[in-house]
């Protein structure tokens, strides 16, 4: 490397692989230009523009999961008050239910009664309208039978 | 190392040939410069073209830009770390794109339809003095990563873990500019070489394959620099923990 060095200086003032003149630091200095220019340029607006719809995704991911979540929250919701009118309704149903059967059987209840106090009012109607008739009849009959016994006992 | 033994009419290898340029006393390398005003202004139409209309619905060119921009945040951000890459960004990216674009175009853009009057053009990254400048801004700016972050501390990181390691991490602060030059130049000038040695033994077809292989070796080289600046960049920055 080193005779090659030397060689390239040596055997050629002007020119040779390794000529390093004032090209290096001008274009050190071009190369620092060209990076601020490339940062006002390119980096700088690029990676704003990229990071501000990267916030963007993510804000407007976070407000559709809190959307998602609120109508999860809605809907348990819904779904817990349909279950309770639901539940409402079927206890409603069946205390009409219960309501309807015991007025049914208390109006039987007194219809029963009725008739049985109806009927036994017949009966007794019944009963002392018989003895009524039956006492008449006794009577009638001890009269006739007397009259039987005193013709017979006047015709001897 | 210039005169080759063959001389055939139809190609002809310049290797150490300078277009010189006399500019107040100095000499620069007149062909360097006009293909890296080449590569800059590339580099900057194609940033003014994709940031003309940033918008949050990328279309277009911008989102070639915002691919690059993710690409080039992800490496600095893996070697130097996520507290101080955002400052070292844009050096590493013009880097990246600084060289990939040099390399590029100096295998893709058919310079020789240009004469210059001696030298000829070519990437700017074949020249030694590209590439010891941005080994030097390297150096610089890890040296400046690293003391603007921890002042004196900075030093510590010679004598961790051990103090045995001072002679070997002062050798290293010469041998990483030495490398970080000596192999982007080595590599694109060897790549060029190649291309225009085949190319002047046989015209046609043949260095298709060496060419495609070029333009692989440009990319990673470019990969390469950028990746190794941002990681001695990391490595000044990084705090130990005690």
């Amino acid at each position: 490397m080193t005779s090659w060095l030397l060689l390239a200086a040596a055997g050629a003032p002007e020119g040779g692989l390794f000529d390093l003149d004032a090209t290096l630091p001008l274009m050190a200095v071009q190369v620092v230009l060209l990076t601020f220019i490339l940062n006002a340029l390119f980096f700088r607006p690029v990676g704003k523009t990229v990071e501000e719809r990267e916030s963007y995704i993510s804000t407007s991911r976070a407000e559709a999961k809190q959307q998602l979540a609120q109508t999860e929250r809605l809907e348990t919701d819904l779904r817990q008050q349909l279950r309770e009118a639901r539940q409402q309704a079927q206890a409603t149903i069946v205390a009409a239910e219960q309501e309807m059967d015991r007025l049914y059987r208390s109006a039987l209840a007194a219809a029963q009664a009725e008739a049985n106090g109806s009927r036994e009012a017949a009966r007794l109607e019944i009963d002392s309208l018989r003895k009524q008739a039956e006492d008449s009849l006794n009577a009638e009959a001890d009269r006739l039978g007397d009259l039987i016994v005193t013709r017979l006992l006047a015709a001897q | 190392m210039v005169p080759l033994p063959l001389f055939l009419p139809f190609a002809e290898l310049e290797v150490g040939q300078h277009l010189y340029w006399h500019v107040g006393g100095f000499q620069i390398h007149g062909q360097v410069f006009l293909s890296s005003w080449l590569v800059i202004g590339a580099l900057l139409a194609l940033v003014v073209a994709g940031t003309r209309n940033l918008g949050r619905d990328p279309r277009g060119v911008q989102n070639l830009l915002e691919f690059i921009w993710a690409y080039l945040r992800d490496l600095a951000r893996e070697q130097i770390g996520e507290k101080a890459y955002r400052d070292w960004l844009p050096f590493i990216g013009t880097l990246f794109l600084f060289i990939f674009v040099s390399n590029w175009g100096g295998a893709l853009v058919p310079w020789k339809l240009i004469h210059l009057p001696s030298g000829e053009l070519g990437a700017p990254t074949a020249d030694i003095n590209t590439t010891i400048a941005l080994a030097l801004l390297v150096s610089l700016a890890y040296f400046y990563a690293g003391l603007s972050r921890k002042g004196f501390r900075y030093f510590e990181y010679y004598v961790e873990p051990t103090p045995i390691m001072l002679p070997f991490k002062i050798v290293e602060d010469f041998t990483k500019p030495l490398s970080l030059s000596f192999r982007l130049f080595g590599n694109i000038l060897a790549d060029e070489l190649v291309v225009a040695v085949l190319a002047f033994l046989v015209p046609l077809v043949v260095p298709l394959p060496a060419m495609f292989l070029g333009l692989f070796t440009s990319a990673i080289q470019a990969l390469i620099f950028a990746t190794l600046a941002a990681y001695y960049i990391g490595e000044a920055v990084h705090e130990e923990q005690h």
